[in-house]
């Protein structure tokens, strides 16, 4: 069933971890730029989105969160219970849902940067 | 507290005590072939201050009650036969000495994340075929008796004996395994005595094994189900530190160690 061997799987799952981790901080700097409660408020964050370098650290940020999330718990899920079946159903569920993830989120983003909400 | 039977009573009899002090051993007692009741038996046994868990488990067998099972060869922590847990850690039984424990009474339980056989003893085939599934052997085409010159030697450097020689000592006793918090979640994880073993043969100059050894680790089940929770290095008793191996391992995997 698994297609990549777990050595390269677990070094997109740091690597995502590591990408996050920078890309949070920056999210949470883009906060600095102006008063934190402000920063919060609906205009400004309809805003943010539809600044283009903003939408794309927020799609990059979903994508790597999504990537080492789903893994995690497709981990914490092997662990739990094992076998041939089980193990197939967790790696096909959790694709399904990280696609999915992404996919409600992508569309959230884009939307939103169109000025289409 | 067990019942002495009449014809081991007389046994005890015979007994020289010399010691004025003495044990409490309760030992888990199950035979898993035939119930599955679970229960602790009470022992009073007389100790010195060189007396091992062993030494007392073997007086309990000899005096008071045949019938307790325990697995034990050496008696000197070279065979690892005698692993169980002592109150409540992993231990080799000949290896603990009860005025060690600072206790007036001392629990012996089967190993965790092992079948039990009975009492004391338990099933240790998952981790002798996870063992072997590593090849813990060198590994190379060439052979140490050539035809041509004879024998010859693969010489090693110091340095490189350093590399993997603690991983060597393992006596195969399967503490680590039965302290490892991810061997009682996952019954498939290769664990922390055949990952020791894998870094031991890869990390020996000798060996030309690494890539066939790095293929069986690197699966869904392998090193990286490891949480480096360290409980496997506490309880070696040879010294061994299976969790620093297993990260050198995935220094391996991760391309950051040739």
């Amino acid at each position: 069933m698994m297609v990549l061997r777990e050595s390269i799987i677990m070094k997109i799952h740091y690597g995502t971890a590591i990408g996050a981790l920078f890309l949070t901080v920056v999210h949470i700097l883009m906060r600095l730029t102006q008063d934190f409660h402000e920063s919060l408020q609906y205009e400004n964050v309809i805003a943010n989105y539809e600044n283009i370098g903003y939408a794309v650290l927020l799609e990059l940020l979903l994508i790597l969160i999504s990537v080492h999330g789903f893994n995690g718990l497709r981990v914490i899920l092997l662990e739990m219970n094992q076998g041939p079946t089980y193990e197939k159903a967790v790696t096909i569920g959790c694709l399904i849902g990280m696609a999915a993830l992404i996919a409600y989120g992508s569309r959230t983003i884009i939307m939103t940067s169109m000025g289409m909400v | 507290m067990a019942t002495i039977h009449p014809k081991l009573s007389e046994e005890l009899s015979q007994t020289v005590v010399s010691s004025t002090k003495s044990v409490k051993l309760k030992i888990k007692r199950s035979n898993p072939n035939v119930n599955s009741e679970q229960k602790f038996d009470d022992f009073v046994v007389p100790i010195e201050k060189w007396t091992t868990v062993l030494d007392a488990l073997l007086d309990v067998k000899s005096h008071l009650d045949h019938s307790v099972g325990v697995r034990y060869s050496c008696r000197q922590a070279s065979c690892g036969s005698c692993g169980m847990k002592i109150n409540g850690k992993p231990a080799l039984a000949c290896f603990t000495k009860i005025s060690e424990l600072n206790s007036d009474s001392i629990t012996v339980e089967p190993m965790d994340n092992y079948p039990v056989v009975r009492d004391l003893a338990v099933n240790m085939d998952r981790m002798i075929s996870n063992h072997k599934k590593v090849m813990p052997y060198v590994i190379r085409e060439d052979s140490e008796i050539d035809a041509e010159s004879g024998i010859r030697e693969f010489l090693q450097s110091p340095e490189n004996v350093d590399k993997y020689i603690q991983f060597s000592s393992c006596i195969k006793c399967g503490l680590c395994n039965s302290a490892c918090p991810t061997m009682a979640m996952d019954k498939t994880f290769v664990g922390p005595q055949a990952l020791a073993q894998a870094y031991r043969y890869i990390a020996d100059s000798r060996d030309k094994g690494k890539n066939k050894r790095l293929k069986v680790i690197d699966e869904s089940h392998g090193i990286w189900r490891c949480h480096f929770a360290g409980s496997c290095s506490q309880v070696c008793p040879k010294g061994v530190d299976p969790a620093m191996g297993i990260q050198l391992l995935r220094g391996y995997l991760l391309g950051i160690r040739d």
